[in-house]
């Protein structure tokens, strides 16, 4: 298997401006490998939000090239976009729970969408459900359900179709920090045992050391930071593969 | 790996207690879980009202058209001849003696000269009853049905066989029928055309608003929009579910909007048959005619829902 085709994404040069405004992000490069597990940080107008609207393609970059699961988005007609989506989940920073559909009708939207039938959905929704802890919740609309059980949701309804890349923008940020660390691990979870890609934006530093494995990503201002150069586009033959990635195989570059 | 291999978060201690309810999805069809939007209230009102109007025009259209086409054939076929002459007696022979030489002449298929009487009673209204040809000189007047509609040089050749008997020395004049009513014709083929403008508008205005209430629709929805979208949701899946919303409530205004059209051109069509004109009585509507104006409605649902899609793809197409 060729190298790019190993690659969930990679940025390369890219910048983003909404309208004539300077560049919100600027020369972008980096590579996200299978499996790995990312935190994205940065203060408060560092970019983080436009990075991850990046991608998970709300947002198309005003220059550069952005590959995804060895497809070139650039070129990439608007009608495939939805197939592409697909193989996303995204967990948005106020949960984006659609407002009058339950909390099983919004963890079943993206099965429902890619046309499973309801016998699957039934039974794929109930174990989400379980899994996040909110079975007794099932039937209750966004509305009266707690920040916390929102998130779960949300969360429930990002991972239900086992995607590729999850994308979760702030998911600690309306919870206590008993419930950001539960949340954290369900990520690793995900993680380790379904071999997904995690891509967390956070702002809260002592997050950061609770997953070891993980590789940061720092936005300042725009600007991709990246000491370790594990992000490094084009990647050097020395440079060190995603360490948690348990999908790469050794000796490549 | 199965979700239930996955870790298991405490629930939150409030709702913890609660025993699970049974999983059921609220319906099996997706589409109807996405969104249920609504246009706007009184959409299904105004392309009811939109309707009735339209069909009203229809019908007045057709009854004029069914009116005008009645009246030419009628009278496409016929010559009024006058003679015209102050002596009563030496007008009545001369009348007669006119009469014989049209029978014999080519296109004719019947010749009746108009008794006096009958000619009195026409004109009673304008001479006063009573008034006689004595009083005041009326032509004689003699009606001649051709056998199919007569070209200028036919009827002038009539004249010319007349003429000929030395009946026609400038007390003569023949008169194709239909000539006396091309100003009405023309005015109710005027007013066909008002009809079909007025359709057209109609038909414009039922764009406009389900454009606006479209619009509008997708606009209140468009946070859930933009998160099917993110989810995955094609266009077309986003499209169906608003297609479908306005299918539901054109189809609403479309029955309302018959029944009251059809209602109003029944009740016009009692108005004019008791006015028991000869001339209107042309106008009534024939089974095509109510196949036409049962289309309308038909028509005017699929218009709403071809603009309604149009309208929603490409405000989708205005998104990523």
């Amino acid at each position: 298997m060729s190298e790019r085709a190993e690659e969930i994404v990679t940025f390369d040069n890219v910048g983003l401006r909404y309208g004539t405004e300077p560049e919100v992000l600027s020369n972008i490069s980096f590579t996200l490998y299978p499996g790995s597990f990312y935190f994205l940080t940065g203060a408060s107008g560092a970019g983080k939000t436009s990075l991850l609207k990046l991608l998970y393609l709300a947002q198309r970059p005003s220059r550069g090239g952005i590959r995804m699961l060895g497809q070139d988005l650039i070129t990439m007609p608007r009608e495939k976009l939805p197939e592409l989506r697909r193989q996303l989940g995204v967990v948005f920073q106020n949960f984006r729970l659609v407002p009058h559909l339950s909390a099983f009708d919004n963890v079943a939207l993206p099965l429902r969408l890619s046309g499973a039938n309801e016998a699957r959905v039934m039974k794929a929704v109930s174990d989400m459900l379980d899994w996040v802890g909110l079975s007794h919740r099932a039937h209750a609309i966004p509305a009266t359900m707690s920040g916390g059980e929102q998130q779960r949701v949300a969360i429930a309804r990002a991972v239900i179709a086992r995607p590729r890349m999850l994308i979760a923008d702030e998911p600690t940020g309306n919870v206590d920090p008993e419930m950001a660390l539960k949340l954290l691990r369900l990520f690793e979870a995900l993680n380790h045992r379904v071999g997904t890609t995690v891509v967390v934006a956070t702002h809260d530093v002592h997050l950061l050391k609770k997953v070891p494995d993980s590789l940061i990503m720092r936005l300042h201002k725009g600007q991709l930071s990246d000491p370790t150069g594990a992000l490094r586009y084009p990647p050097r033959p020395s440079a060190p593969r995603a360490m948690s990635s348990p999908g790469a195989s050794e000796g490549e570059p | 790996m199965s979700a239930a291999e996955m870790p298991m978060l405490e629930a939150d201690g409030e709702a913890g207690a609660d025993p699970a309810p049974p999983l059921r999805p609220r319906t099996a069809r997706s589409g109807a879980l996405l969104l249920q939007p609504r246009l706007a209230g009184p959409m299904p009102w105004v392309i009811a009202i939109l309707i009735a109007l339209v069909l009203v025009a229809a019908a007045g259209g057709l009854a004029l058209r069914n009116l005008t086409n009645a009246s030419r054939s009628d009278l496409a076929a016929a010559v009024s001849v006058q003679v015209i002459e102050p002596d009563a007696e030496l007008r009545s022979m001369r009348a007669d003696q006119v009469a014989a030489i049209l029978a014999d002449a080519p296109l004719v298929r019947s010749v009746r000269v108009v008794p006096e009487a009958e000619l009195a009673a026409l004109l009673d209204p304008w001479l006063g009853a009573g008034a006689t040809s004595e009083d005041v000189p009326i032509p004689a007047l003699i009606d001649v049905e051709l056998i199919r509609r007569a070209s200028a040089g036919e009827i002038a050749a009539i004249e010319a066989a007349v003429a000929e008997a030395g009946l026609a020395d400038g007390a003569l004049r023949i008169d194709a029928q239909s000539e006396w009513l091309r100003p009405v014709h023309d005015a109710l083929s005027a007013l066909q055309y008002l009809a079909l403008a007025l359709i057209a508008l109609v038909a414009l205005a039922t764009m406009a608003a389900v454009w606006l209430a479209a619009r509008n629709a997708f606009t209140t929805h468009r946070e859930t929009v933009e998160i099917v979208h993110l989810l995955g949701g094609t266009d077309r899946q986003i499209t169906a579910i608003f297609t479908r919303a306005v299918l539901r409530e054109a189809v609403l205004g479309a029955v309302l909007g018959a029944s009251l059209g059809a209602g109003a051109v029944w009740l016009l069509g009692l108005q004019f048959a008791g006015l028991g004109s000869g001339f209107v009585a042309g106008g009534g509507l024939a089974a095509t005619d109510w196949l036409v104006l049962a289309a309308v409605p038909l028509a005017g649902a699929l218009l709403a829902l071809l603009t309604a899609r149009i309208t929603i793809a490409l405000a989708l197409k205005a998104m990523l």
